[in-house]
């Protein structure tokens, strides 16, 4: 394809080039939010038909993980902005820094993700073969808060004797919190992938106040994600806290 | 061709926007903990959805967007919203139907 340095053959000028690209992007974001649209309307049917389970379930998440990543995945999506901003104006050495604290804070993300699920299969709360909601208070792990186990016992006990199906119920609640936080988290891979391509690009200069769309384009994809987790973060945490 | 020159957003205005999204964070979690009956969901929702536009307008540069990238967001909204509010209405207004398909068990409420 013909090029004069940055600009491509089909275009007229830097400005058009990088306002179609744009738009591209936001088109492809809007597939995006119908996709995720749809898991989100499969959930609010299913919380509306099962509320006790949800509640319960929602319950035996861990709330001080899920805040402390969701402030993490903000802390994310400023610097991502600051990588933007730095290349617009030319700052070269600070758009490959707020890269990496970009993919830095994605990973931490991710890691404490990697814990919260695997509280969940010790806890045998994986949808399928073995899951009970009952296993955990009936199974406390040494060094578990006695109160703590002593209570959700209690609301597992009363959620029974609303609904003696709990545990089918429940398991639709899990797989929802799995499929959702997991095409969440496939999400964030694909955009820390994007973000090491764009630390590569950065740390040969590339990035320029005439030519910076791929560090605006990738910051639009990490910012959508950001916005999916805002939305995930209240419906799967926080439904039934006020007990 | 230059009738929209590009706008940068000042760091000011980021981390203005970043300490709102914490806050509204932390609010959305202590309101989680409150028992405002029914509108614990709408104040939830409510917050996320402030917490969102902010991201959309600043983060994501719509306010300063040319008018055809807001229309296609605005577009996003609009489908999103007739996929939520047909299927939901359907499912409202199919109740019967839907209890006779499921054992109605299976449709406990609190």
């Amino acid at each position: 394809m013909h090029r004069t340095g940055e600009l491509y053959g089909q275009f007229q000028t830097l400005e058009q080039q990088k306002e179609s690209a744009t738009l591209g992007m936001w088109i492809f974001l809007v597939t995006e939010v119908l996709f995720f649209g749809g898991m989100f309307l499969t959930y609010t049917i299913n919380r509306h038909y099962f509320f006790t389970a949800f509640g319960i379930g929602s319950n035996t998440l861990d709330i001080k993980l899920g805040t402390f990543n969701t402030a993490v995945l903000i802390m994310s999506s400023l610097t991502m902005a600051m990588a933007v901003w730095s290349a617009q104006t030319g700052k070269k050495a600070l758009v490959t820094g707020f890269l990496i604290a970009t993919l830095t804070l994605g990973s931490v993300f991710l890691g404490i993700k990697v814990v919260e699920y695997k509280q969940k299969f010790d806890h045998h709360l994986i949808p399928g073969y073995g899951f009970d909601m009952k296993y955990r208070s009936q199974n406390p792990a040494p060094g578990d808060d006695l109160k703590e186990i002593a209570l959700e016992k209690k609301e597992v006990e009363e959620a029974f004797a609303i609904d003696p199906d709990t545990n089918a119920h429940a398991q639709l609640y899990f797989s929802l919190y799995f499929a959702m936080t997991g095409l969440h988290a496939l999400h964030m891979i694909v955009g820390a992938g994007l973000i090491i391509w764009l630390i590569k690009v950065s740390l040969r200069g590339r990035f320029t106040p005439q030519y910076n769309t791929p560090v605006e384009i990738v910051g639009l994809y990490w910012h959508f994600v950001d916005i999916v987790w805002i939305y995930l973060f209240p419906l799967l945490y926080l439904i039934d806290r006020h007990r | 061709m230059s009738e929209h020159s590009e706008h940068i957003v000042s760091p000011v205005v980021y981390i203005a926007i970043f300490l709102a999204l914490i806050v509204g964070t932390g609010l959305t979690v202590w309101a989680a903990f409150q028992n405002f009956g029914p509108f614990n969901i709408v104040i939830a929702l409510g917050i996320a959805t402030i917490k969102a536009t902010l991201v959309v307008l600043y983060f994501m540069h719509a306010r300063y967007s040319p008018r055809r990238t807001q229309l296609v967001i605005v577009c996003a909204i609009f489908w999103l919203a007739i996929m939520l509010t047909l299927t939901l209405s359907d499912y409202q207004t199919r109740r019967p139907t839907l209890s006779r398909l499921a054992s109605p068990a299976a449709l406990y409420r609190v």
